[in-house]
């Protein structure tokens, strides 16, 4: 590029990116460290803390229930998300205009608010088991995200392909289904991911939303903290990082990681 | 007909209630706003909503300034080290609050990396604590909100048209004042929408505070949950929550407004 960038410049940004790794790395070293408070660098190895994490029940039933809640709330989103964002792009001018601004009301209203009101009227109100009052959560807090990065997948998709087959005699449906969703597939899997990844890592909507028995991994992570401060956290958290690694080796090899980020 | 199923959704299972939440409020037998003048006449309320605003405040400040000046040098690198420095940001920005917040306890602690290091090197000789204290949580918020600063601003960089800096220069502005006179205004539409990003996720965050404030540095976050799973006191955690809808909404609608105006590529 033709413009030169001040030395300064470029040492900020090795410190900026050494802020950004560094406590990562920090969090990788203590996760292996034999002593049993968290400690870096580590004095000795050990897969000890490992193995804790699967002898704890509390940290293996909220693992087995975060992936549920995320999957299955994803799964939702997508659900009433792809024919929402259908219709926003299809039939913009039939829609009131109110309705664009309605979906991304789950970004405005702190996911904390949404939590606590949820414990208010569904949970305690309704009396709506905590697990559906969690999926629920958990699916408000992704439908924005969905619909948005299916909507970007759909404004570079031409409708004119979709009238063809119907005026060759494809009922709309049928139309829908073979002609549009192959069509913006990319866009729902990097809808899927970015849901899944928001979801897992939630703490605000969830924070109030567990009961006796049904809790989350982030939260479960808090509550051990609160009592203990030894290396398992450390290997959970490593397990959580090694699970984005999976993640963004998937995006990079499917759609392009900086598709994903434009 | 295709969003209803959406629009059903979310007016049942988020308008609804949170409208019930803030309706509880003007609802107290003792008159309309008394649960408002209860919080403002509480010195420690007001301690919260404040610190709220600095933390959140100066952390935006903060994430704003490094992660524009980030986004600068990532944006005009080579390509191959363009999309090593955006795997770098979207690393952390895709690993959870939790764990990232978590790092800082491992570093700030009273045995932590910090207090050893300092202890090594012979600058002090008990360990402080710098845990619990306001500038702990500022500085988690903003090791949480540079990534997704740099990440937003290389966007709106990108989005500049290199004949304009070419311009610039071959008129002779050096690198400096091509930054200061093209680049910025260019850009202060996007920092504007970034800096309401992390304006509004830092003022309504829990993980952190929580983590690293604890209950001496409280926030509004933190202290919507105290009101409502230690005190049980629904009425103040639903005013707690109002006054943190109140702020997120006007903040957002002003600097959406103020972004739009101040887009010298509108007109």
């Amino acid at each position: 590029m033709a413009t030169r960038i001040h030395p300064l410049l470029i040492l900020m940004t090795i410190v900026v990116y050494i802020f950004l790794i560094g406590p990562l790395i920090i969090i990788f070293g203590a996760s292996v460290s034999d002593t049993t408070f968290l400690a870096f660098p580590p004095q000795g190895l050990t897969l000890h803390w490992f193995e804790n994490i699967w002898e704890i029940s509390a940290f293996r039933r909220t693992i087995v229930t975060s992936f549920q809640v995320a999957l299955l709330g994803t799964a939702m989103a997508l659900l009433i998300g792809i024919p929402a964002a259908y219709a926003l792009n299809r039939h913009r001018i039939q829609l009131p205009g109110w309705l664009s601004t309605l979906f991304v009301l789950p970004i405005l209203i702190p996911e904390i608010v949404i939590g606590f009101s949820l414990l208010r009227s569904i949970n305690v109100g309704l009396g709506v088991p905590v697990f559906f009052a969690l999926l629920i959560g958990h699916t408000l807090l992704v439908l924005p995200y969905v619909i948005r990065v299916i909507s970007a997948s759909l404004a570079s998709f031409d409708f004119s392909i979709e009238e063809a087959a119907i005026s060759l005699g494809s009922r709309p449906v049928k139309t829908f289904f073979t002609i549009v969703l192959p069509n913006v597939r990319s866009g729902i899997l990097a809808a899927f991911i970015l849901a899944f990844i928001t979801s897992i890592n939630d703490v605000s909507v969830s924070l109030f939303l567990t009961g006796p028995g049904i809790s989350t991994l982030p939260i479960q992570i808090l509550a051990h903290v609160e009592q203990f401060f030894d290396p398992t956290i450390a290997s959970v958290s490593v397990l959580l990082m090694m699970l984005t690694i999976i993640v963004m080796i998937i995006v990079e090899r499917t759609l392009g990681l900086t598709a994903v980020t434009k | 007909m295709l969003s209803t199923p959406a629009t059903l959704a979310i007016s049942l299972f988020l308008i609804i209630p949170v409208a019930a939440t803030i309706s509880v409020t003007f609802s107290e037998p003792e008159g309309l706003f008394v649960p408002y003048s209860a919080f403002f006449d509480s010195a420690f309320q007001r301690t919260v909503l404040w610190r709220t605003f600095e933390v959140a405040a100066i952390a935006t400040v903060v994430s704003v300034v490094f992660g524009l000046l980030t986004a600068y040098v990532v944006s005009r690198c080579p390509p191959w080290m363009k999309s090593v420095l955006i795997v770098l940001a979207v690393f952390p920005l895709l690993t959870g609050v939790v764990v990232r917040s978590f790092a800082w306890l491992i570093i700030l602690g009273r045995n932590g990396i910090l207090n050893n290091f300092l202890q090594w090197i012979g600058a002090i000789e008990r360990p402080l604590s710098m845990l619990y204290t306001q500038t702990s949580v500022i500085v988690a918020l903003i090791y949480i909100f540079v990534p997704l600063m740099i990440l937003v601003l290389i966007g709106v960089l990108e989005n500049i048209p290199d004949d304009l800096l070419q311009a610039s220069s071959s008129l002779g502005a050096s690198p400096t004042a091509t930054f200061f006179q093209v680049v910025l205004p260019l850009a202060v539409p996007g920092l504007i929408v970034g800096a309401v990003l992390v304006f509004t996720a830092s003022f309504t965050s829990y993980a952190t505070p929580h983590l690293l404030g604890g209950s001496r540095q409280m926030m509004m976050g933190t202290f919507l949950h105290q009101r409502a799973m230690t005190s049980f006191d629904w009425v103040s955690a639903s005013t707690v929550a109002a006054i943190m809808v109140v702020v997120i909404v006007t903040t957002v609608l002003v600097m959406t407004r103020l972004a739009r105006r101040l887009n010298p590529m509108a007109s």
